[in-house]
């Protein structure tokens, strides 16, 4: 706002220039020979504009509030405040330096003149600032009152003449009369506002006038230009005023024109047409309304009679609850009192059961009592038992112990006894078996031993629970019993003569045993030497298997005792050779088998002898 | 069985000098009877004799388990 009306102030400053150079340069066109004199002219009308627009500021400055409201509603009154402004400052500008010169020779007096003067102006100006402010911003009002009053009245006409001229629809046309009698009413506001701040302006104008006067009557020359100043103000304000009081009541008067006037009444004409159309359609409407009143106002009894039976209806429902109620509540009482009865009965019963219940428990707890009692017993018992069988068995045991030294005491002399026996008994194996090796050992020369049969049987008899002796006794060969065996002394004699024999057989064989074969043979037997007896070696050879070694061999080993190998030596013979001497080899086995039977028994005897005889 | 060899030898030889005999003796007969004295029938039947007594002995010595047996009367 205040850049506004600087630039409003800078505007009229201008204008104020145009005005101003106006007349400079009329004094420049005057003065136009002299062109430094123009310029400095020139500069000078510069200075002083500018001098101007500064003081118009100040000025402004102080009418700062003012000014204000005066933007607000119009620019124009801004710039004719500026306008009444610049005119004051302009004018007391130039005056004021005028006054001061001749007033410097009497300083002292006019100082204090001036001081009072001062002093006064202060307060006349003051005033007159105060009743200027008051009555500009009445004024403003009023002005503003009355171009509001000036638009609604501008508003009214144009509806009026919207309503009069354009063709709408009946609904569209009632609202436009409706608008219009609301512009209407606005305009009548409007105007008597207009007309009140009006009154209000023209008072605060009298005021100011008032004041003014006032302030004239003074007479004091300082004052002097802000009185001009306030005057011109309020002349300009009054102008103002009146101008606008004109322009409305020029509108407000309005002259109508012939158009117009027609309009008029071919609107009115329209408009009858309309009202009666509007009749018309009212009666109809009217009609409806009544049929619709009629029908609400049966729904309205029919909703009354609802309403009545309802409350009828809640009235009896009541009724009825409230009856229900008490007759539950007599029905609560009388099932209360037989529920106490029942509980009672119920108490009486649970007392009973746990009565019965106690007594259960007691006897379960007896029971229980009694049986930790029996197995404690029990217990007991069978730990005396314990330690009875304890001491039982310690005294079985020491019995059997000494039951089985004794026992064994018995066996040792049972054994001692048996032991002896079976000394006894070895004894007499062995003697029966020396009887039996003796009597094999006495045998002549080609006559074989007695019969064993008789030295047999005595060994039998003499182990007769000898399982092993008896067995080595029955392993003597039948032949041996009964006929007796021939002595080695015998077989070696015989083997000599069988010698010579089996030489002269040596060649013959079953391939071998023709006549012619028997005379080579002989004459072989007849011809070969070997040597008597040779020593036979430990391993026999294939060369070794000639009948004339062999026999030499088995001569060594019988020369010297050694019938055994001699017998093996023979067997190895073949041929005719080997069933020439068949015989003396069966016989030959036969005594080695009576020998090492006599052998094993005699050992046997002899081992069981040492066995059992003690050492002295 | 050295004396069985021994006696079958006995009878071997015992029998060979019976067989020839009695060979020379056929042949002397037949000789005499049929050939008119001359003497290869003597010899043939000796010698006759003496080849059967070979075979003889040699088939008795040649089987040794067989032992000849003596019938001994009952008195």
């Amino acid at each position: 706002m205040l850049r506004a009306c600087l630039r409003g102030a800078n505007a009229t400053a201008r204008k104020n220039y145009r005005r101003i150079p106006l007349t400079s340069l009329q004094q420049c066109r005057h003065y136009t020979a002299g062109e430094g004199s123009s310029a400095s002219k020139v500069v000078v009308a510069g200075l002083l504009t500018v001098s101007g627009g500064i003081g118009g500021t100040v000025l402004y400055a102080k009418w700062d509030r003012l000014c204000l409201c005066v933007c607000v509603f119009s620019l124009e009154e801004c710039n004719e405040c500026h306008e009444h402004k610049e005119a004051t400052a302009v004018h007391p500008a130039p005056t004021e330096p005028m006054k001061e010169r001749p007033v410097e020779e009497v300083a002292a007096r006019l100082a204090q003149q001036e001081q009072e003067e001062q002093d006064i102006s202060a307060s006349v100006s003051a005033s007159l600032e105060d009743s200027l402010a008051s009555s500009a911003k009445a004024t403003l009002q009023a002005i503003g009152a009355q171009e509001a009053a000036l638009q609604a009245i501008m508003q009214h006409t144009d509806k009026l003449k919207e309503a009069m001229e354009a063709e709408v629809l009946p609904e569209e046309k009632s609202n436009q009369w409706k608008d219009l009698e609301a512009a209407l009413a606005d305009r009548t506001t409007a105007l008597n506002d207009a007309r009140a701040a009006l009154s209000k302006a023209n008072e605060s104008l009298d005021s100011l006038r008032s004041v003014i006067d006032e302030s004239k009557g003074l007479k004091i020359s300082s004052v002097r230009p802000l009185v001009l100043a306030a005057e011109e103000n309020l002349h300009n304000m009054v102008v103002d005023l009146d101008k606008m009081v004109m322009k409305c009541f020029c509108v407000l008067a309005g002259k109508l024109s012939t158009d117009d006037l027609n309009a008029l009444i071919a609107h009115a004409h329209r408009r009858i047409d309309q009202l009666n159309r509007e009749l018309a359609e009212q009666k109809v409407r009217e009609k409806i309304h009544i049929d619709a009143a009629l029908e609400q106002q049966k729904l309205e009894d029919q909703k009354a009679l609802d309403s009545a039976v309802n409350t009828a209806l809640q009235h009896v429902k009541e009724e009825a609850r409230l009856d229900q109620e008490r007759k539950l509540a007599e029905l609560r009482e009388v099932m209360e009192a037989e529920m106490r009865t029942q509980l009672r009965r119920q108490a009486a019963a649970h007392t009973d059961h746990v009565q019965d219940v106690l007594k259960v428990q007691e006897h379960e707890l007896k029971a229980e009592a009694e049986q930790v009692l029996s197995s404690k017993m029990l217990e007991q018992e069978t730990r005396y038992r314990q330690l009875t069988q304890e001491q039982l068995d310690n005294f079985t045991l020491d019995m059997n112990t000494a039951y089985a030294r004794l026992k064994g005491v018995e066996e040792a002399i049972d054994s001692h006894v048996v032991a002896e026996d079976e000394a006894r008994k070895a004894h007499q194996l062995w003697l029966s078996v020396e009887a039996l090796s003796y009597s094999l050992k006495t045998a002549e020369a080609d006559v074989p031993t007695v019969p064993l049969e008789n030295a047999a049987q005595a060994v039998r008899d003499s182990c007769r629970d000898n399982d092993f002796a008896l067995a080595l006794a029955s392993a003597l060969p039948e032949k041996s019993l009964q006929r007796g065996v021939y002595s080695e002394a015998s077989l070696r004699a015989r083997f000599n003569s069988l010698r010579s024999l089996a030489r002269r057989v040596a060649l013959i064989d079953e391939s071998r045993n023709s006549l012619y074969q028997y005379f080579l043979s002989y004459l072989q037997a007849a011809l070969l030497f070997e040597k008597r007896q040779e020593a036979p070696p430990s391993q026999l050879s294939s060369e070794d298997l000639d009948p004339f070694k062999l026999l030499s061999y088995a001569s060594y080993c019988l020369e010297h005792g050694d019938l055994e190998l001699a017998a093996k030596l023979v067997n190895q013979l073949r041929g005719e050779a080997r069933r020439v001497v068949e015989d003396w080899l069966i016989e030959a086995r036969l005594t080695l088998e009576t020998r090492q039977v006599v052998n094993l028994l005699s050992a046997y005897a002899n081992a069981v002898g040492l066995g059992t005889t003690q050492a002295p | 069985m050295a004396d069985e060899h021994a006696r079958k030898w006995d009878r071997c030889l015992a029998d060979t000098a019976v067989k020839t005999v009695t060979g020379l003796g056929v042949g002397i007969v037949v000789s005499f009877i049929a050939f008119k004295r001359r003497a290869w029938p003597l010899s043939f039947g000796s010698g006759l004799g003496l080849g059967m007594g070979y075979s003889n002995c040699q088939h008795d010595l040649r089987s040794p388990y067989l032992i000849h047996g003596r019938m001994v009367k009952d008195q």
